[in-house]
């Protein structure tokens, strides 16, 4: 459905995107994730020929967005950072507007209002002046502005931004349907969402795709960065003597955690489980173990880990 | 083309949704109100070989102009951008071109419209005097022929005053500017000899105030029509060619 490779965008004196490369197939739903100015926006303007790229190709249903604007904008529903609507009209006055903007038929486009208004909850206000709505139903107009065409791809920016978690939660549930029948490309800042709703992550930051793979397989492949922590009544000598013959530990940390117990933090390499032979060796030597858990990096520690400014990763590391 | 119909009337209906509209309509029937009563004023006097149409746009028919046509237009591109609806509005499948045409048209509806309650006034005076020879027909239509024309071209600076800028008010005080300064080069013309250079014959064809009082008086002058035609046509791409830049790479 879409394919983007060498994607540029400069402006004056700032590269926003600088040379990405990413496919969508249809049918499936994509997060672009990353934190503020990482180049989301100015991605998804390019995919709806808002402006063009400095260079790369960027085609959506085998179609160039540049040299074929008006055919490429027929199959994409857009909603713009902010939701930016026209305050003035009413509901339904104004999803008539876009459908017959966006070129359907009279008949057509009473038909297409009446489906969105329903499938987006708009019912009770469709009458309503959308300047006097709440942001929650302001935010589901978009959303029905970006539907009402039918479009193959949808892309949604940021669409949960300033609502309250019962609005989010509503709007995700609805981004989750409209994936049964339409292609969704949405960006956010913030992981849960991306997790929740997409089945594909792009991890983004200054302008260059760092990750792009499901949030599962995102998760298994930094997972062997884990963490064992395990509790234990014995000497710190002795422990430190068993975590430095054991090949799989790279580095540990022992502390003091009330009585007679230490807390050791392992972290492994390798993906392995080590918590049966720590488990051994606890009864091999008789010590008493209070606890003994494994910690598995989550999307949040991997979003962290790979959007982290440069300079703040080798200060740190 | 129904792209074009669809969004010509959703901007002539955000002038009647708005206070904007009905205020400059307000605003503009005073001051023809107050030329009415100048006219009145005036038949009262000694007999004048004037038109009852010049006396009225010598009077009142620039202040209209040169303050209603900015006020009209400067909401057309510039609040789009500032709240962000361009966005939506430039991702729908419609042509810039359109775009532009569309806003234009509505804006020159919307100022014809203003301009209505004059004729009201021409009929009141008409059913006052006896007569009734103060403004035949053919005078009246030559009169809206120039209001027509002159508004063309002022909403057509106003539209490309808007493209420029995010802010409403840089749009109507840019407009302001550009329609002020070829108002005053009609003085400039009264100014310079009519020497027979091209200058002279240059200014003569922009003079509008004199132009204005032609079609006040009945005379239809074609070099004026093509002159106000092409300056339009001349703003409206400059227009087209702002709105499309954002597609420059």
């Amino acid at each position: 459905m879409i394919e983007v490779t060498n994607l540029t965008k400069r402006y004056a004196g700032r590269t926003a995107v600088a040379g990405i490369s990413f496919s969508v197939a249809r049918g499936d739903i994509v997060g672009l994730l990353g934190p503020n100015g990482a180049g989301k926006t100015t991605t998804m303007r390019i995919l709806s020929c808002f402006m063009p790229a400095t260079s790369g190709a960027v085609r959506v249903a085998g179609m160039d967005v540049f040299d074929h604007a008006d055919d490429v904008r027929r199959r994409i529903g857009y909603m713009p950072e902010n939701n930016p609507l026209h305050a003035e009209m009413r509901v339904r006055e104004y999803l008539k507007f876009r459908a017959r903007l966006k070129g359907l038929g009279r008949a057509r486009s009473r038909e297409r209002v009446d489906a969105v208004v329903q499938q987006c909850g708009l019912n009770d206000v469709s009458k309503r002046i959308i300047g006097q709505l709440s942001k929650g139903y302001r935010q589901r107009v978009g959303l029905a502005d970006a539907l009402v065409h039918e479009p193959e791809l949808i892309i949604l920016d940021e669409p949960t931004i300033g609502l309250d978690p019962s609005q989010i939660r509503a709007v995700r549930q609805m981004i989750k349907d409209l994936a049964q029948r339409h292609t969704v490309l949405l960006s956010s800042h913030l992981l849960p969402e991306v997790e929740m709703t997409c089945r594909r992550v792009l991890i983004m930051r200054e302008g260059k795709i760092l990750a792009d793979d499901t949030p599962e397989n995102l998760e298994k492949g930094m997972g062997r960065h884990g963490q064992v922590i395990a509790e234990i009544a014995a000497a710190p000598a002795d422990l430190k003597e068993c975590w430095e013959r054991m090949p799989e530990v790279q580095t540990y940390n022992i502390s003091a955690s009330g009585g007679e117990y230490y807390r050791c933090a392992l972290s492994v390499g390798g993906g392995e489980d080590l918590r049966p032979q720590i488990f051994a060796l606890v009864v091999e030597r008789g010590w008493k173990l209070r606890e003994l858990s494994r910690r598995r990096l989550s999307l949040e520690d991997i979003y962290i880990r790979l959007t982290r400014p440069e300079s703040e990763e080798e200060s740190s590391g | 083309m129904s792209a074009y119909v669809t969004l010509t009337r959703r901007e002539l209906g955000t002038f009647f949704f708005s206070w904007t509209g009905y205020i400059v309509i307000a605003g503009a029937v005073f001051l023809m109100g107050l030329g009415f009563i100048s006219i009145l004023d005036k038949l009262q006097g000694e007999a004048t070989p004037m038109p009852i149409t010049e006396i009225f746009l010598s009077l009142c028919f620039w202040l209209i102009l040169l303050f209603s046509a900015p006020i009209i237009t400067m909401r057309l591109f510039a609040q789009e951008k500032y709240s962000g609806t361009f966005e939506t509005l430039m991702t729908a499948p419609v042509g810039d071109l359109e775009v532009v045409l569309a806003k234009f048209t509505a804006a020159l509806v919307f100022y014809m419209v203003m301009w209505l309650p004059l004729i009201g006034c021409v009929f009141i005076l008409r059913a006052l005097t006896k007569g009734g020879g103060l403004a035949d027909t053919g005078t009246l239509g030559s009169t809206f022929l120039g209001i027509f024309m002159l508004g063309t071209l002022y909403v057509a600076i106003g539209c490309f005053a808007s493209a420029l800028t995010r802010s409403q008010i840089v749009a109507a005080i840019t407009s302001l500017a550009i329609g002020m300064g070829l108002f005053l080069l009609s003085f400039l013309a009264d100014q310079t000899a009519a020497d027979g250079s091209w200058m002279a014959a240059a200014l003569n064809c922009m003079a509008m105030r004199q132009q204005v009082e032609d079609f006040a008086r009945g005379t239809v002058d074609t070099r004026c029509l093509v002159y106000y035609a092409t300056a339009s046509l001349f703003f409206l791409f400059l227009t087209y060619r702002v709105v499309e830049s954002r597609r420059w790479k």
